[in-house]
């Protein structure tokens, strides 16, 4: 009774501290401006359904997307057995499914190999990231934090596997033992060779099995727990995200519904633009931009595929579109911290743009979508580089010399070049 | 020219309409060597009796490297400029021979009042070999030539256009050879994003030299293009490998010119 009520008690307040937390992200994205991406319903479902459940842009990477499938699977269907393991401790009860018979043979047996297949994947994951130390997993982004987030998930992952099947292990035992309490359920492929490492009294299996009951509910209840802090939230946001990912061609780039309004004005003076509140143009900070881009921000587990891949990072220069959503995701942090102890109106005087991402990175990207074609969950790095290009150019007339004088000759000649304009068809003059 | 590029104001004090407006773009008009590009576009409309037309002195930045750098009022100012001059020539269908000014003029125009169909010239050439209007004979034979293409990133990853550019190379019979980064994997020249008027950031490699590195490594006698900016930076890339002499880097529209005698 005891043992119950405790579990109810952590139980509730795992979730009540998840959800709090929870509720706070989503606060921090709705601080984004609005933009409505509730179009094409069905498309939407399909790209989800696609991108994120069929974990489509993973296979371009075989190995990694071979061993996350494990992973993948293996968090999704043992959630199952989480189901039993709910149930049992809330009511005392021990393998409440076994009434399924031969069906539950069958899944503790899947949820066995499951767990090893994640247990051996997470394993390869540690190795490929602290002793063959890929070269996507470093990079000045990759320092302190994010590289031990890294591996606490997949350590934490391991002991959590380690854990159930250790606990199967005991029971397996304690069921041969005909001890008390102990039903005869189940099908043990993998622990069955964890059996004989463990000791052979009774008492001493009840512990180890209870133990790793705990400890593996405990484990799971603070891992949800973790999510909000971690890199790791990719598990639940991948599937809002990849929702509401951009449906257009990827050389689109938003018409400023802002700036129409005022060029209309300036080309024809009869027109009246609407009763519109004077916005700021472009991004100086999160708030500045989109809830999508602040949910893609939320969304990114830190993988690294974009900056692998983006041409400017590859040829050393300081722009990283990984970089670029971390930076986002912890001034948006930031921002909702403030909002937390100093309430809505306070500014602490930062900005994302200079005291998160330097002019010298956002200047350094060629617009080619390289980063966003590799994201697995469809996050948009660009779109948050050029709202901060538009805040520079538009309302600080902060652009490189060059670029400056590039946009002189367009606004002059009609052409990123000095020529005249009365040149402009020449060319069908010369053989 | 061995014939007149018509432009819209003549076919319009004519009384005609053109079945296709070709949308030259800055670099094919200015740009030296993208100008022979645009003179093969022309021979290559002329030569398959496609009525068309440009807009010759009319035409005018589409805005893209405006807004790329951010300055969303200057790209609209050009837009819709743009779109007036098009409207009033009751402008259907255009290609260009760019594939900024394509995405720009494409996916960008609609919005402020700009809806024409819109095609790049590698699917115009697409689909006059479809429609067996193109062939590749009576000029210079590409047969058995190794040749690389490279994806313009607007074409490519930003519209999705990867087969039209390689249906214009295979009809040629030459070897088609990818680079190890192609379709939507595809390397940008660096270029793209007003890249092209700036000098890059501090690096330690020109990105335009990257590409090139790989485009040598499948050890093309052509490397194919089909942007007038990929076009400079791979050239440039060529010139300062000195592997002019061995390697030519050649327009979609120029190879299908050739090969056609045009």
């Amino acid at each position: 009774m005891v043992a119950q009520i405790l579990f109810l008690v952590l139980t509730l307040a795992a979730i009540a501290l998840f959800t709090v937390n929870l509720r706070k992200i989503i606060r921090n994205i709705r601080l984004g401006k609005p933009v409505n991406r509730q179009d094409q319903p069905q498309k939407r479902l399909m790209t989800m359904l696609r991108v994120a459940f069929g974990q489509s842009k993973m296979v371009v990477r075989p190995i990694p997307a071979f061993l996350h499938f494990f992973v993948y699977i293996g968090f999704v269907i043992i959630n199952i057995e989480v189901l039993e393991i709910m149930i049992d401790g809330l009511f005392g009860t021990h393998r409440i499914f076994n009434g399924l018979g031969g069906l539950y043979n069958f899944l503790i047996g899947s949820f066995e190999i499951l767990a090893f297949t994640v247990w051996v994947s997470c394993a390869i994951f540690l190795v490929r990231r602290n002793i063959l130390k890929l070269k996507r997993f470093s990079g000045v982004e990759m320092k302190s934090w994010p590289k031990s987030d890294a591996n606490y998930i997949l350590i934490t992952e391991i002991l959590l596997m380690s854990a159930f099947l250790f606990m199967n292990a005991a029971d397996a035992k304690l069921q041969l033992l005909g001890a008390s309490h102990y039903v005869n359920a189940g099908a043990f492929p993998v622990s069955q060779y964890l059996m004989n490492i463990l000791p052979s009294s009774e008492s001493a299996l009840r512990i180890v099995e209870r133990g790793c009951w705990w400890f593996h509910i405990i484990g799971i209840l603070a891992f949800l727990n973790y999510l909000p802090y971690s890199k790791h939230f990719h598990i639940l946001f991948a599937f809002p995200n990849t929702y509401f990912s951009n449906l257009e061609p990827k050389g689109e780039f938003t018409n400023m519904a802002s700036v129409t309004n005022e060029v209309k004005a300036m080309l024809d003076p009869s027109f009246v633009p609407a009763e519109t509140e004077p916005g700021k143009f472009g991004a100086k900070d999160v708030t500045d931009l989109s809830w999508v881009n602040l949910m893609n921000a939320y969304t990114c587990t830190e993988c690294g595929r974009c900056t692998s891949v983006c041409p400017a990072n590859i040829t050393g220069k300081l722009l990283s579109p990984r970089k670029i959503m971390m930076d986002t995701r912890d001034r948006i942090t930031e921002v909702g911290q403030n909002i937390d102890k100093h309430g809505a109106e306070h500014h602490d005087g930062k900005s994302l743009l200079d005291d998160y991402i330097s002019r010298e990175e956002i200047w350094a990207c060629t617009s080619c979508n390289a980063c966003v074609e590799a994201c697995p969950v469809n996050i948009d790095p660009l779109q948050i580089i050029m709202e901060l290009r538009r805040f520079a150019v538009m309302e600080e007339s902060q652009a490189p010399g060059s670029i400056n004088a590039m946009m002189g000759n367009i606004e002059n000649n009609q052409a990123p070049w000095k020529y005249s304009p009365a040149d402009r068809f020449n060319w069908a003059e010369e053989k | 020219m061995e014939f007149k590029v018509p432009t819209m104001a003549e076919l319009m004090a004519a009384g005609e309409e053109p079945e296709i407006l070709f949308w030259v773009g800055c670099a094919g008009s200015y740009d030296e060597r993208a100008q022979k590009i645009t003179r093969d576009i022309c021979k290559i409309l002329h030569h398959v009796g496609i009525k068309y037309a440009v807009l010759g002195t009319e035409e005018s930045c589409t805005g893209d490297p405006a807004k790329r750098a951010g300055n969303e009022f200057l790209f609209q100012m050009q837009a819709m400029t743009n779109i007036e001059v098009l409207n009033a020539y009751n402008i259907k269908k255009i290609v260009t021979g760019c594939p900024h000014c394509f995405n720009t003029i494409k996916n960008e125009y609609p919005g402020l009042g700009g809806s024409y169909e819109v095609i790049h010239h590698t699917q115009l050439i697409q689909d006059l070999i479809n429609e067996g209007k193109l062939k590749a004979e009576g000029g210079e034979s590409f047969k058995g030539k190794k040749i690389t293409y490279h994806d313009p990133c607007y074409l490519g990853r930003g519209n999705g256009i990867y087969e039209a550019p390689r249906k214009a190379l295979e009809i040629l019979d030459a070897q088609l050879v990818e680079m190890k980064r192609c379709k939507s994997n595809g390397l940008c020249c660096g270029a793209g994003g007003a890249q092209m008027f700036k000098e890059p950031e501090k690096g330690n490699k020109d990105i335009n030299v990257e590409r090139i590195d790989e485009a040598l490594q499948t050890n093309p006698q052509v490397i194919a293009a089909g942007c007038p900016f990929c076009m400079t930076m791979l050239s440039d890339g060529i010139k300062l490998k000195d592997k002019e002499q061995e390697v030519k880097v050649l327009d979609i529209a120029e190879i299908t010119a050739r090969a056609n005698g045009l």
